[in-house]
């Protein structure tokens, strides 16, 4: 990819809790915030930050399913309810399964590159509690091809992730790929505790090692995954803004509070292919890669890492995608702590997909966010020390089984 | 006849009642599990709902799709495989939707009794009046060319009696669930002397695929699980009217409950457990086990006293709690009943008096809820009554004298041969009666 242009950065990030079990105040029976309500609290908690939505040129948001949890389509149409100074100008709905959110993301960067906005309001948002997870599973799957639905797990992707795993467990080992998983899944409930807006914020269980090795129960569940080795069930949104030099102006925020953009790619695989091979995570390598490239980087030099971890599996194969780690050898590489936040690469820092939580069309969004807190000081509690030798960051959002992957490099703004 | 051929034409008898219904929904599920099976496609299976009550056979269907659905969520891997051909069928959801069509179909809600003569086996779950159950079989019994398998829920009415006098040649069974069946795991199994060893390996089998447990438990009357509750209760009974001669009635079950729950740390306190189970119902158990008993009269004054003001206790048909010795709001306990004043008085009028009376509960107390789930469980139980062993506050030492009397009964019902082993007691009790520990312990000596 060309270099950008121009410079682009984020900044004013806002999550709203990710609810679901886990969380206190989630009660499966009782009335909960409905897509609206998410919308507007992301959306607000932003604009608060950037002097309301007159400072705004237009907006994007990231969404999955709404049309089948929500029964609910035309979300851009909801943009102008979050500030009234919104209404008659742009806003744009973007959708690529789980990747949703990091379409937002792109979109809003191109946007700013194209010189038609100054500041994109851009926002991600699933609600998906309204049904059981098992009628859940069946909207969810709509990320993977229609066709190989038949013949999918009843828990689709929880399924084409175990067969992942499955195949890892054959070629490099099972004990160790497990151990691998456990120490994951320990990381993620570790990192979450010390963000109040996590799914896991209140996991209080005590030898988290231990209950990521339970083993898998194919009987009520997938042949090579527990339930600890998934994210879970998530309503919530996430909303940042993405401004150009001249937008940060505007809004009265210095570079130093913001990220800057140096680096990012898109790439799509074909949904109606199966992977190459189910150990590699074929199209995350290589948007991992190409926004290295157009970075300017190399791995070595990311102090931080987001990646998509809907399954503890999909966690180390990015690991080995990045090139952290041999083919083989990322289970080793994750249950040596290595990515832990006190590690070599601290990946997932407020939890990631499995501590955090996993509101699909809003994670691309969070993922941005929890970058931005990082390298601005605002992490709270969940704040790690960034290498000074090591000054760049990655967020890794994926749709599907690996099919719409989208990359970006982040530096501080300076 | 095979396992499969057994179960091609069953009857229910009372299948509209709280047990009936229950037994009806798990039997229906395993039916339809079967008639999916490719080398059952043939056969046609009939599940009769019999029941006198038209109302009820109304609800019942309503029961039986929200219970289904409720199971065809927890096993939809196993159902993908079932349904694997049926190319019109995608999603969980539809999956689901066409299990619960497929499980109703087969049920057929009926008010007369003559379906089961067609039948070749037939689960009783009718009232446990002796009479009418041995009416009703034999009258099946006469009219059926099947030789069909008697199953029955009874809880109190011995096997023996029933083969012998509907004239069964063995062919019987006691088959006792607990409440509510699609829930609780344990099935007490009571074999009659000249029950066939075919009729008892079914049986086994049919519990297996049920996932139930099963106990066995030898023919006397009110067999494990109401040998032991219905002693405990007339034990909490009687420290009721010991305690009403120094306090008032309401306050003296208040507090005899709240040992039997706290104290005890039993999921529920024994005059709740009396109101769940129905007052008039306890009546009628006590009545049908106690011809049997030579050495000790199972009877209560209070409980006829209570059923003589129309005090009942049980459930509504939605399941929510009907008053008795307690009332309830919401499913929480907020008043209970005097005899005196033929009314309830509210908790908060002695609560904080009665509380204070019993004084401090031990320190390292948990409820229930939180202990019998919990890992370490063993250990918090050996530390709790650790505790309580060295205290001597009235509420310790009700309790201690719950827990001693509570062991006898149980060594009881072993001594007497009516459970197996102690193990067998405790079974019934930990799956039965969800307690957090059997009544056989060394606790409390």
């Amino acid at each position: 990819m060309k270099k950008l242009r121009k410079k682009v950065y984020m900044t004013a990030g806002y999550n709203t809790v990710s609810l679901g079990t886990g969380r206190k105040e989630f009660h499966p029976k009782k009335p909960r915030p409905g897509l609206e309500e998410y919308i507007k609290e992301a959306g607000e908690g932003t604009l608060k930050q950037i002097g309301g939505g007159k400072n705004v040129d237009e907006s994007v948001i990231g969404n999955f399913m709404a049309a089948r949890f929500n029964k609910q389509a035309n979300l851009p149409g909801f943009i102008p309810m979050i500030d009234k100074d919104l209404a008659w100008k742009p806003a744009t709905s973007v959708e690529g399964a789980c990747g949703s959110g990091g379409l937002a993301l792109t979109s809003g960067i191109r946007s700013v590159l194209a010189e038609t906005a100054d500041v994109v309001l851009t926002i991600g948002v699933e609600v998906q509690n309204t049904v059981k997870a098992i009628y859940g599973a069946d909207i969810l799957a709509g990320a993977g091809w229609y066709k190989e639905r038949k013949q999918g797990h009843a828990y689709f992707f929880p399924g084409q992730f175990s067969n992942r795993a499955g195949a890892y467990f054959e070629k490099y080992g099972r004990e160790k790929a497990r151990k691998g998983f456990a120490r994951w899944y320990k990381n993620a409930i570790d990192n979450a505790r010390l963000c109040a807006t996590a799914q896991e914020y209140h996991n209080n269980l005590d030898d988290l090692i231990a209950v990521g090795l339970s083993e898998p129960n194919p009987k009520v569940f997938t042949d090579h995954l527990n339930f600890f080795d998934c994210s879970k069930v998530s309503d919530g949104a996430s909303s940042i803004a993405i401004v150009s030099e001249e937008g940060l102006e505007k809004i009265g925020i210095p570079k130093s509070e913001a990220i800057e953009v140096v680096g990012w790619a898109q790439v799509e695989r074909d949904i109606t292919k199966q992977p190459t091979d189910l150990t590699e995570l074929e199209t995350i390598k290589k948007a991992a890669h190409e926004a290295m490239q157009s970075a300017g980087i190399t791995v070595d030099q990311l102090g931080t890492v987001e990646t998509h971890d809907c399954f503890t599996i999909a966690g180390i194969l990015a690991v080995e995608a990045l090139g952290l780690a041999k083919p083989g050898e990322g289970a080793d590489f994750v249950a040596a702590g290595n990515t832990a936040r006190d590690g070599q690469v601290p990946f997932n820092t407020t939890g990631g997909l499995i501590g955090w939580g996993h509101p699909t069309g809003a994670t691309g969004v969070h993922q941005a966010i929890t970058i931005w807190e990082q390298f601005t000081g605002k992490a709270g509690d969940a704040q790690i020390n960034i290498n000074p030798d090591k000054p760049y960051g990655m967020t890794i959002n994926m749709g599907g089984d690996d099919v719409t992957v989208v990359a970006v490099v982040y530096k501080r703004g300076e | 006849m095979n396992y499969e051929d057994r179960l091609e034409n069953v009857t229910v008898l009372g299948a509209a009642g709280k047990m009936g219904s229950g037994i009806l929904l798990l039997t229906a599920v395993e039916m339809a599990d079967l008639s999916l099976q490719p080398e059952n496609k043939s056969k046609a299976f009939v599940l009769n709902a019999m029941d006198v009550s038209n109302p009820g056979l109304a609800g019942l269907k309503d029961y039986l799709q929200v219970q289904i659905r409720k199971v065809a969520e927890k096993k939809t891997v196993l159902l993908r495989k079932l349904y694997e051909e049926r190319e019109d069928l995608i999603e969980n959801g539809e999956i689901i939707d066409q299990y619960i069509f497929d499980v109703i179909k087969l049920v057929r809600p009926v008010t007369k009794l003559e379906v089961a003569y067609d039948s070749t086996l037939i689960f009783e779950a009718i009232s446990d009046n002796p009479e009418l159950k041995i009416k009703l079989l034999s009258q099946i019994n006469e009219n059926n060319p099947n030789f069909p398998w008697f199953f029955t829920n009874t809880s109190s009415v011995p096997i023996n009696k029933l083969d012998k006098e509907a004239k069964l040649d063995g062919r019987i069974i006691g088959f006792h669930f607990y409440n509510p069946p699609a829930v609780q795991r344990l099935v007490e199994l009571i074999a009659a002397d000249n029950t066939h060893q075919d009729v008892i390996d079914f049986a086994y089998a049919f519990a297996k695929k049920l996932r139930k447990k099963i106990v066995p438990s030898n023919d006397f009357a009110g067999f494990i699980g109401n040998g032991h509750f219905m002693r405990d209760a007339l034990h909490g009974i009687s420290e009721v009217e010991t305690l009403t001669k120094e306090m008032s009635f309401s306050e003296a079950v208040y507090m005899i409950n709240k040992v039997s729950q706290d104290y005890l740390i039993r999921p529920m306190g024994i005059f709740q457990l009396v109101d769940y189970v129905g007052v008039d119902v306890c009546q009628y158990i006590m009545q049908v086990m106690n011809p049997y008993l030579t050495d000790e009269n199972l009877h209560s004054p209070l409980l006829d006293q209570m059923i003589g003001l129309n005090v009942k206790g049980g459930q509504y048909s939605n399941g929510s709690q009907k008053d008795g010795f307690l009332k309830y709001e919401k499913g929480r306990v907020v008043a209970v009943f005097d005899t005196e004043k033929k009314g309830y008085v509210p908790i908060s009028d002695f609560k904080e008096k009665c509380d204070a009376k019993l004084e401090a509960l031990p320190e390292s107390f948990a409820p229930w809820k939180q202990v019998n789930f919990d890992r370490n469980k063993t250990n918090i139980l050996n530390r709790y009554f650790d505790e309580l062993k060295t205290m001597e506050t009235p509420g310790a030492e009700l309790a201690k004298k719950y827990l001693i009397r509570s062991n006898e009964i149980g060594l009881k019902l072993v001594s007497d041969k009516v459970a197996n082993s102690t193990d067998d007691v405790n079974t019934v009790m930990l799956t039965g009666f969800y307690h957090a520990y059997g009544p056989i312990n060394d606790y409390i000596k």
